[in-house]
């Protein structure tokens, strides 16, 4: 597999990882996404603002390939991820942490076994201390050690949404795909995991792509910011850019 | 721009069965990978069959008791009830037992694998496997297929057991037969001929009901309701594929002479 665009650095010009151009993608007749363009930078928090059903899971989705887009390309680490081969897609994925909006747990597993899914099958680990002592931490990271043992359905909503953190951080990928990582959470932990989505950054150089409505998380993890709206990106910049900004549409997210 | 096409019937009927061979070549191509999911195969027998263990040794022993009931009268007329035994054997081990099982096992397996699929497929748990680099394919479909493939066999032989000691209890229950003499007569007309042919048929049967259920679960559409219709789909599809497995078998071992 050939390496992160190197050349691309110009003269202060940020490297890209990710390059989305001209994306489009229908399912039957209902056109979600028009024409999307967007670059995320190495070591940039991303973060993407949007109405409800404007296509921003679709968006992501695509990045790792678990759509499939009608027009336009989306390339990662200078790969096209539609003309990847099984094996390749497959060591690109390990590279891209996603967070589903749901947190996806696997429900017939307890949380230690949900995390060590990856652990065992991606990373190959067979040490069972080094797999606990991974566990332990990435636990003590969201806030959730005593959950080790619970089943899914144990945890609250909030509760399985850091797990579902946890255990895509527990890979440390070089990128992140956050879709809605606070929804759901009181003000007091949606903080915290927007100071971890901080952390990833500063600790493991990661790029993120946050998608979110919460402003405060916004405002703590945004480098830079799309706004997306109708299958389009209509407007982009920073948080105090895009606060003050004279659109109407724009603005109403931040109030 | 995009409007609703209207496509025909029958291109969806071509449509779904190229996406089940698909679906089979992705099945088997994941067989022979070298890190096979050992533990998770073993968790699946145990779920799938050794929990449907009960019902059908309930069913088992049930069928051959009541056909052991309902031929005496007739075959006292004709005076033959030394045949019993053997007539329940055969008919037991050769057509009975295999596809009663078998239905039963849809009902039982095939759903249950296709609403657990459907709800994982729902819920985003098998996109969630597939981007962090795990194989779902192999970890969710081979292992209940193969689990299927291995129980619905074993669970068929043990309902056979059982049907012939509920045929030996219908037939004590109006005169006196030695358990010796029973099973004497029950295995001497029971060949070789027949329990190959009636294995290898339930063998498929359980091929038939994993992969319908891993099918109709692993594809099943957004939305909760989509599982409900995943796991009735699939308890029809099975149960369809085993009156024609049944129909086929029939055809070949006759034809080879068994
Ligand atoms: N796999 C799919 N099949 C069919 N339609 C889909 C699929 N995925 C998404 N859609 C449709 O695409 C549209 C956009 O969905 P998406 O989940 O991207 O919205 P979103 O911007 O993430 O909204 P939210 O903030 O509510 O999560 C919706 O109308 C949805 O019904
Ligand atoms: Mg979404």
């Amino acid at each position: 597999m050939s390496n992160t665009t190197k050349s691309k650095i110009k003269g202060g010009e940020q490297e890209a990882v990710i390059k989305i151009n001209g994306l489009a993608k229908s399912f039957g007749a209902n056109e979600v996404l028009k024409d999307i363009n967007l670059e995320l930078h190495k070591e940039e928090n991303l973060v993407i603002l949007g109405k409800s059903g404007t296509g921003k899971s679709v968006t992501i989705k695509c990045i790792v390939g678990l759509l499939t887009q009608d027009k336009g390309n989306v390339t990662v680490f200078d790969e096209e991820v539609d003309k990847l081969s099984e094996d390749d897609l497959k060591a690109l994925r390990i590279r891209i942490g996603f967070l589903f909006q749901s947190g996806a747990l696997y429900d017939s597993m307890t949380v230690r076994e949900n995390l060590e899914f990856p652990l065992r099958r991606v990373l190959k680990l067979k040490d069972k201390n080094d797999i606990d002592k991974r566990i332990e931490e990435i636990l003590e990271g969201v806030g959730l050690p005593d959950a080790i043992d619970k089943m899914p359905s144990e945890l609250s909503g909030g509760m399985r949404k850091r797990i579902g953190l946890a255990r895509t951080m527990i890979l440390k990928p070089e990128i992140m795909l956050y879709d809605e990582p606070t929804t759901g959470l009181d003000p007091i932990t949606s903080k915290e995991i927007s100071e971890l989505i901080q952390s990833m950054k500063k600790n493991y150089h990661v790029s993120s792509i946050i998608i979110t409505h919460d402003i405060a998380c916004a405002k703590i993890t945004a480098d830079r910011m799309l706004v997306m709206d109708s299958g389009k990106i209509i407007a982009e910049g920073s948080f105090d850019e895009l606060e003050n900004s004279k659109e109407k549409l724009v603005n109403s997210f931040f109030k | 721009m995009a409007q609703e096409i209207y496509i025909p019937t029958y291109k969806k009927v071509f449509e779904e069965a190229g996406n089940q061979v698909l679906f089979m070549f992705r099945f088997f191509r994941n067989i022979f990978r070298f890190d096979f999911e050992w533990n998770e195969m073993i968790r699946q027998c145990y779920m799938i069959g050794y929990k449907s263990f009960p019902l059908v040794a309930i069913t088992g022993f049930i069928v051959g008791f009541v056909m052991t009931l309902q031929a005496e009268p007739t075959m006292k007329e004709f005076g033959a009830e030394s045949y019993i035994p053997r007539m329940v054997a055969v008919s037991l081990i050769r057509e009975i037992c295999p596809v009663i099982i078998a239905l039963i096992c849809a009902g039982k397996m095939a759903s249950g694998i296709g609403a657990e699929l459907g709800s994982m497929k729902v819920t985003e748990q098998v996109e969630a496997m597939e981007v962090s680099g795990g194989n779902p394919i192999q970890y969710l479909v081979v292992t209940r297929i193969l689990a299927c493939v291995f129980m619905v066999p074993l669970l068929t032989i043990a309902a056979e057991a059982l049907g012939l000691m509920g045929s030996y209890a219908g037939v004590n229950i109006t005169g006196h037969v030695s358990t010796t003499l029973f099973f004497n007569k029950a295995f001497t007309s029971v060949s070789f001929g027949d329990l190959i042919p009636s294995f290898v048929k339930t063998i498929f049967f359980g091929f038939a009901i994993g992969f319908v259920g891993c099918y109709k679960g692993y594809n099943s559409d957004r939305g909760t309701e989509s599982v409900g219709i995943a796991a009735n789909s699939a308890v029809v599809s099975a149960s369809l594929w085993i009156i024609v497995i049944d129909g086929i078998a029939v055809q070949l071992t006759n034809a080879l002479g068994y």
